[in-house]
This record gives C-alpha cells, sequence and structure tokens, in this order.
C-alpha cells in the first residue's frame, strides 16, 4: 500500500502524483519503473518513475489516462492508498557525458524523460529538448525542462505553441544544424518509430525507452516482448532502453494493439455502468 | 522417538496385528473421486479430485503393511514419515496423521495435491515388488491434510523458543515456504520477502485453481504466518533492496529461492504475432490476476481453437485452461511421443477425459498471422522417434518434407523456463551457470557468497513443487548447523 502525498493535473488527462515509496525512492535511477495496481481486481501496469525526493521517501508517477487501469490510477485522491507497488524495475539509463543530445519526448513520455534530462545535464551534455504534444494544453513539465536543458524546442500540431510541426521537424531542424551524439526518444510508438527513421537516415545513435504491455514486470511473463535486431528481447529485464535502429516498431505496434477490443468493451462497460 | 521406535509402540503393533498383510494386500487400490470430465471442462474453478471420503481412506491405509524398512520414505524429497501417518489414519486419528505430516512438510495439502507420487514414495512401494498397485499414499496425505483443515482444528507446529537471529528468504514459493516452516521451528526469526502481490510463488501464479485451489495455499500460508513467519510483498531483493541492505540490516543469513523466471520461446518465424504468449503469460493472467473473471480488469484471449506447445505439467494446466476457457479445438502439441512426456500421468488422463487432443510428434516450426497480426494457423513438423539422446528418451527426428497446416485463434509456448536473472545480476561474487542457475554445494545449498543459500528453480532450473521444498528443508538444517558453527 503506497499512499498518495500530491495531485496535480497537468491536463485534463495527464495526472501528476507524488507518492510515498522511501525503499523505490531510495534505489531508482534515470530510466527505471514501477508496477502498480490499483483494488483486488486490478491490473498490474508499468509506469516509468518521472522524479523521486529522498527526504520525503516519495517517487512522481505522471500517468495520463487512456483505458481501465490508468483511468483507475488517475482517479484515486490524496490520502489514498495504491494497492500495490513494486520497483524500480528495468535497466537505468546508461548516462556519460556522450556531448551533444535531443531528448525528443512526446505527451507523456515528457514524463519519464525528466529524470534522463537532468541525468544527462549533471554529466556535463548538452542538452537539446524537443517537447511534442498536439496542442498547447498537452505541453507538460516545460519549465523544469528549460531548467535543465541548454535550449527546448516545442513542437505542437496546430502552431498553438512554440512551432507548428511533429517531434521529427524539431529533431530534424537540430541535426541540420550541428553534430549531435546521441538521441534519447520517448512517447508513443508511432512518434518513436518516426524518430528513430529520421536518425538513422542521418546516422545519429537513438535510444528509445519502449512502453509495451506487461503483467509482472520481471521477466516472468514475456507479455512485454519485442524484437531488436532481430532477436526476441524482454523489455522488462533487458530495457526498457533500446537501440532504436534495431528494434521493430510494427511488431511493437502490433503487439501493442492485441488487447485493444477487450479494453474497448471494459471502457464502454464504465461507460455505460 | 526414531522410526523404529516409532514402529514398536504398542498401537502399532497392535495394528499390524489386526490384519494379515496377504489380506491387506489383497485389498484393491482406492480411486480418487472425480468432476465428471464433460461438466468439470466447462467450469473454472471446480477443483477435479474431490478427495477420498474418511471409510475410502480408512481402507486405503489399511493396504499399508507397515513395513520395518519403509522404502517409501526413500522415494520422499521432505522425508515424511510415511508408515506413521497412514497408520494413523487407519486408526482413524485423521488429526495425528495431519500432525505427523507437518513434522516434516509445511505444505501437505499442496504435495497431496501436485506431487508426482507415482515416481517419489508410491513408486518405492512394496506393493510394486509384489506386483500391485502401490498404496495412494498422495490421496492419503491430501485426505489428512484437508480433514484437518476441514475440521478448523489446525495444528501449529512447536517451535523452538526465538533465538534473536533474523533470516531473509527471498520467494515466497515452495522452496520458500519449506525453508521458512523449518527455521521457524528452530526458533528463527524469518523474513519472507516476495516480488509480486500474493504470497506463494508458482503455487499461485501457476498451478490453476482446478488442481490446487489458492484457499489451500492460504491455509499453509496461515500456517506459517502463526508459527511467526513474516512475509512482505512487492519487494524485490536485488531490485527494492539489496542483500548488502540485508545484511546492514541484521540479517545473518538469506535463501534465494527466487524460481524460475524467463520464459523459453522457440525463436521460430511469427511466435510474437498476437495471440501467441508463455505458459508462465497465460497461467499468470488467469490464476494470478483472474483475468476470466469478467470483474477482473486483467484481459485475457479466450481462443476457440488453442494449441498449447509441450508436453509437461504446465503445459497441460495451460491446455485444461484454455478447454475451461471455452476452447472448442484444445491442443497439446508434443514434438516427442506420448510415452516420453514429463507430465504426471493422472494430468494426461485427465487432459484426455476433458477432450484435449494429442498431437504428439510434431513441432511447430512457424506460425501464420492476419493482417491485424494474430496468430491463425501454426505450420507443424511430423517427427518420428530416433535414437536415446542425453537424457534417455528417445530424441524426435524430423520425417523431411511431412508437415501439417494447423489452423488456431491462440497459442500458448510451454516449453520450459530459465532462472530468473535478478539475484544473479545483483549479486557480486555469486557463482552462477551458463544456464543462469545458481551453483551451491549440493549436500548444505550453500552458495559461493558464504551467507547465501539458494535452492528450487533457482538452482535446478525447473523441477517440481516437492523437489523444491526438500531443498528448503536441505537448506535449513545447514544453514542452521553454519550459523551455530
Amino acid at each position: 500500500m503506497n499512499k498518495i502525498i500530491s495531485k496535480e493535473y497537468f491536463s485534463a488527462n495527464v495526472v501528476k502524483f507524488e507518492v510515498e515509496a522511501p525503499l523505490i525512492a531510495k534505489a531508482r535511477k534515470a530510466g527505471h519503473f514501477v508496477i502498480v495496481r490499483v483494488g483486488d481486481k486490478g491490473e498490474r501496469i508499468p509506469l516509468t518513475i518521472a522524479d523521486a525526493d529522498l527526504q520525503k521517501g516519495t517517487i512522481t508517477l505522471v500517468i495520463q489516462k487512456m483505458g481501465v487501469s490508468s483511468s483507475k490510477v488517475c482517479a484515486l485522491e490524496v490520502g489514498e492508498y495504491i494497492t500495490d507497488m513494486v520497483g524500480p524495475l528495468g535497466k537505468a539509463t546508461h548516462i556519460e557525458n556522450f556531448g551533444t543530445v535531443i531528448c525528443a519526448c512526446g505527451g507523456v513520455g515528457t514524463a519519464p524523460m525528466m529524470p534522463i534530462v537532468q541525468a544527462l545535464k549533471n554529466a556535463g551534455n548538452k542538452v537539446i529538448t524537443v517537447l511534442a504534444a498536439r496542442n498547447k494544453d498537452l505541453i507538460i513539465l516545460e519549465e523544469q525542462m528549460r531548467n535543465y536543458s541548454d535550449e527546448v524546442i516545442i513542437m505542437t500540431d496546430d502552431g498553438s505553441s512554440g512551432n507548428k510541426g511533429l517531434v521529427t521537424t524539431g529533431v530534424e531542424t537540430v541535426i541540420q544544424r550541428e553534430k549531435v551524439d546521441l538521441c534519447v526518444t520517448i512517447g508513443p510508438a508511432i512518434m518513436m518509430k518516426f524518430v528513430s527513421k529520421l536518425t538513422k537516415q542521418y546516422e545519429v545513435p537513438t535510444l528509445a525507452s519502449l512502453n509495451t504491455i506487461m503483467v509482472d514486470g520481471t521477466g516472468m511473463c514475456g507479455a512485454c516482448r519485442v524484437s531488436v535486431g532481430g532477436k526476441t528481447k524482454f523489455v522488462c529485464v533487458d530495457g526498457p532502453e533500446f537501440d532504436a535502429h534495431q528494434v521493430d516498431f510494427d511488431e511493437m505496434l502490433m503487439r501493442l494493439g492485441g488487447y485493444k477490443e477487450m479494453e474497448q468493451e471494459e471502457m464502454n462497460k464504465i461507460i455505460n455502468n | 522417538m526414531n522410526i523404529a521406535e516409532e514402529r514398536a509402540q504398542a498401537w502399532r503393533e497392535e495394528l499390524r496385528g489386526s490384519m494379515k498383510a496377504k489380506e491387506r494386500s489383497s485389498i484393491e487400490r482406492v480411486h480418487m473421486p472425480e468432476l465428471d470430465a464433460t461438466y468439470r471442462s466447462h467450469v473454472r474453478n471446480e477443483e477435479v479430485n474431490l478427495g477420498l471420503t474418511p471409510e475410502q481412506a480408512v481402507q486405503e491405509a489399511k493396504r499399508c503393511l507397515d513395513c520395518a524398512n519403509p522404502t517409501c520414505m526413500e522415494g520422499c524429497p521432505v522425508g515424511i514419515y510415511i508408515p506413521k501417518f497412514i497408520k494413523n489414519i487407519e486408526r482413524g486419528e485423521f488429526l495425528q496423521a495431519a500432525i505427523t505430516l507437518k513434522e516434516t512438510s509445511a505444505l501437505p495439502a499442496v504435495c497431496g495435491r501436485v506431487c508426482p507420487q507415482e515416481r517419489q514414495c508410491e513408486s518405492k512401494c512394496i506393493h510394486l515388488k509384489m506386483n500391485k498397485e502401490s498404496v495412494a499414499i498422495g490421496h492419503l496425505e491430501r485426505f489428512a491434510a484437508d480433514y484437518e483443515r476441514i475440521s478448523g482444528k489446525i495444528s501449529v507446529p512447536v517451535c523452538a523458543p526465538h533465538n534473536g537471529i533474523k533470516i531473509a528468504v527471498v520467494g515466497s514459493g515452495p522452496a520458500g515456504l519449506a525453508f521458512a516452516g523449518d527455521m521457524a521451528k528452530l526458533g528463527y526469526e524469518v523474513v519472507v520477502f516476495e516480488a509480486l502481490h500474493e504470497i506463494g510463488g508458482v503455487l499461485k501464479y501457476g498451478i490453476p485453481e482446478f488442481r490446487l485451489p489458492n484457499e489451500i495455499v492460504d491455509v499453509e500460508i496461515h500456517n506459517l504466518q502463526a508459527m511467526g513467519v513474516h512475509f512482505i510483498t512487492n519487494c524485490i531483493v536485488g531490485k527494492t533492496i539489496s542483500i548488502q541492505d540485508l545484511e546492514d540490516d541484521g540479517f545473518k543469513g538469506v535463501f534465494v529461492a527466487s524460481g524460475a523466471g524467463l520464459p523459453r520461446f522457440m525463436d521460430i518465424k511469427g511466435e510474437n504475432l498476437v495471440g501467441i504468449m508463455s505458459s508462465n503469460e497465460y497461467l499468470t493472467r488467469v490464476n494470478l490476476m483472474d483475468a476470466a473473471n469478467p470483474d477482473s480488469d486483467t484481459p485475457v484471449y479466450k481462443g476457440k481453437k488453442v494449441a498449447v506447445i509441450g508436453g509437461g505439467n504446465t503445459a497441460m494446466d495451460s491446455i485444461r485452461t484454455a478447454r475451461r476457457l471455452g476452447a472448442e479445438k484444445a491442443m497439446i502439441v508434443y514434438r516427442r511421443s506420448e510415452q516420453e512426456m514429463p507430465a504426471r500421468l493422472e494430468e494426461v488422463k485427465h487432459a484426455k477425459e476433458e477432450g484435449i487432443e494429442f498431437l504428439t510428434l510434431h513441432n511447430p516450426i512457424e506460425y501464420l498471422g492476419n493482417e491485424q497480426g494474430r496468430v491463425t494457423h501454426m505450420m507443424l513438423q511430423v517427427m518420428e522417434l530416433g535414437e536415446p539422446d542425453a537424457s534417455g528418451r528417445r530424441s524426435p527426428v524430423e520425417l523431411p518434407g511431412v508437415t501439417k497446416l494447423v489452423e488456431v485463434d491462440e497459442v500458448v509456448v510451454s516449453v520450459g523456463v530459465s532462472p530468473n536473472p535478478l539475484i544473479p545480476q545483483s549479486v557480486k561474487g555469486l557463482e552462477v551457470t551458463k544456464w543462469g542457475t545458481v551453483v551451491v554445494n549440493q549436500e548444505t545449498m550453500q552458495s559461493a557468497v558464504p551467507i547465501i543459500f539458494a535452492g528450487g528453480d533457482i538452482v535446478r532450473g525447473g523441477a517440481t513443487v516437492i523437489l523444491a521444498m526438500g531443498d528448503g528443508r536441505k537448506a535449513a538444517k545447514a544453514m542452521d548447523e553454519w550459523i551455530r558453527k
């Protein structure tokens, strides 16, 4: 049982929580995730850790309402408890001074990018963050990103904030402008697919943090498996970060859609009740 | 009292004299009452085996000759005092029989259900030498454990006074529970750390309700709690806390029983299509997450044409689960013949009665899917038996060019597991084999890092509940001796 200490709405569908978890706060590093479950009949879902406060013994999670389980998490209020939470899971991000790094994130992928941006900056990198969303209201953590980035480029589909265009447009501008040593991308699978495609063209090494379906999160079930360089890997124990140029994003997208019909039925049930 | 002294007790003498050995051995072996096969193949959670009635149990107990040299005990990895508990059943002291079981086994109601007795205790029964069926030791074990539970008079084993020494256990599966029970009896303060949100390991996430109800497992866990064992869920040693943290916190010994983590796949074309999953995933969804229950948030496919790849107990559990979730066609695909199947005979029998088809001497070589990426067909290679391999089983050989295309909408791959890599990855100095199993002294279960002992699948790489429990007992005895020194 992990108590919710604070709750903040980034937008109508995106919530930031601070949750009591002293052991996880102490053990976590950038790139780690947790598995959470709400209620006795709840599903186990993975959420990347966005931040931690050692003094308070808390970790920060940012969640977007997508289906049944994420909606249940988002509905929790301050003082209530997450039934089960386990972690930190996965391999931590490999951090060193690479030189110039682009951090390309979209939507709710911005939150898990936060600790990576911080760690890269602290390691001496020049960090250029490309922050993308459909519109101005969905841009989150802009101020915090500015604190740790040498430059922040905002991209919106409708141009309501920053530049009009997709995340890839922002990334390409930077690559054409200066030498880039590494790109890190976190966001919807389809976004990461296109970022990866672009950086491959320019031969910029790229890491993608994958967000697949998981059950146990400890390597036991294999629900999260993806093909990387033609080999099957488990996102929960081998990842979540992989060489994006080796990831079979089409297969990943296909597998992510595997439970869509069932999920829709469940959502309909909730809506109709 | 040693075994001979126990046997020499007046009541045992009297009982032995009450019936001639010939009479005893002429009684026919009891048949376990079962749910009707057609009915049970459509209900999700009802246990198949119904258990013996007291009359049946007493009658079966009479078959036991109370041998002076009980070879059956040699076949039991945890050394249960088999004649003693059976003779207690014969004289009607059912609760006493349960107490006898608990002297050496932390989980008798579990073992009575899932142990492969036909390969252990029952395979050493004297009756077999006389060309008779062995005493149904497993059925009797289950009877005594169930009788005690249902009576409500559950005995808590006597524990030595607390010695104030803290011991950590990693994983709450059968090895960890057996170890915890023995250490608690010796007076240690035992804390069990479990990664999942439920206690019980494979007994909860793996073995289905129809073979081992969770309620049974919970009773055994409550019993351990009554003995003073503490459980902490949602805590991964090696991730949430380290072995060093445990040492700093005053723990004097750590028993690693983290189980077999990674499911194996076959690395064939199309294996990552939607609708193909490991048996670990399938069973975890249904058992641990209760996904087939409409109230559960966790989804599970309910395929109509389901194939399970493999011939072990986990494969049988998976296919019988699929049948219960509505599979009209439920197939076991196994590359050897039925004779080589590692599954228990009882599981194979039950599966057949429930309408499971057996495609033996078939091996999948490719899966095909539709435009949504869902599996629609499997391509099977037809095999024949060749020469015996290293395991002594005749190895399957491909019949060149003979393949079969079979329609499927769900495939469960159950071809084994590899040990959980979390502990080996996070503990320095631990010796690990190329298969990822932890190397231990076979006598003491102690690893290359003295404070760490290990047992169960993390050492064996994939075995049975009872062998894991045997490791737990062995490790408890050895760790106790090591700490005293």
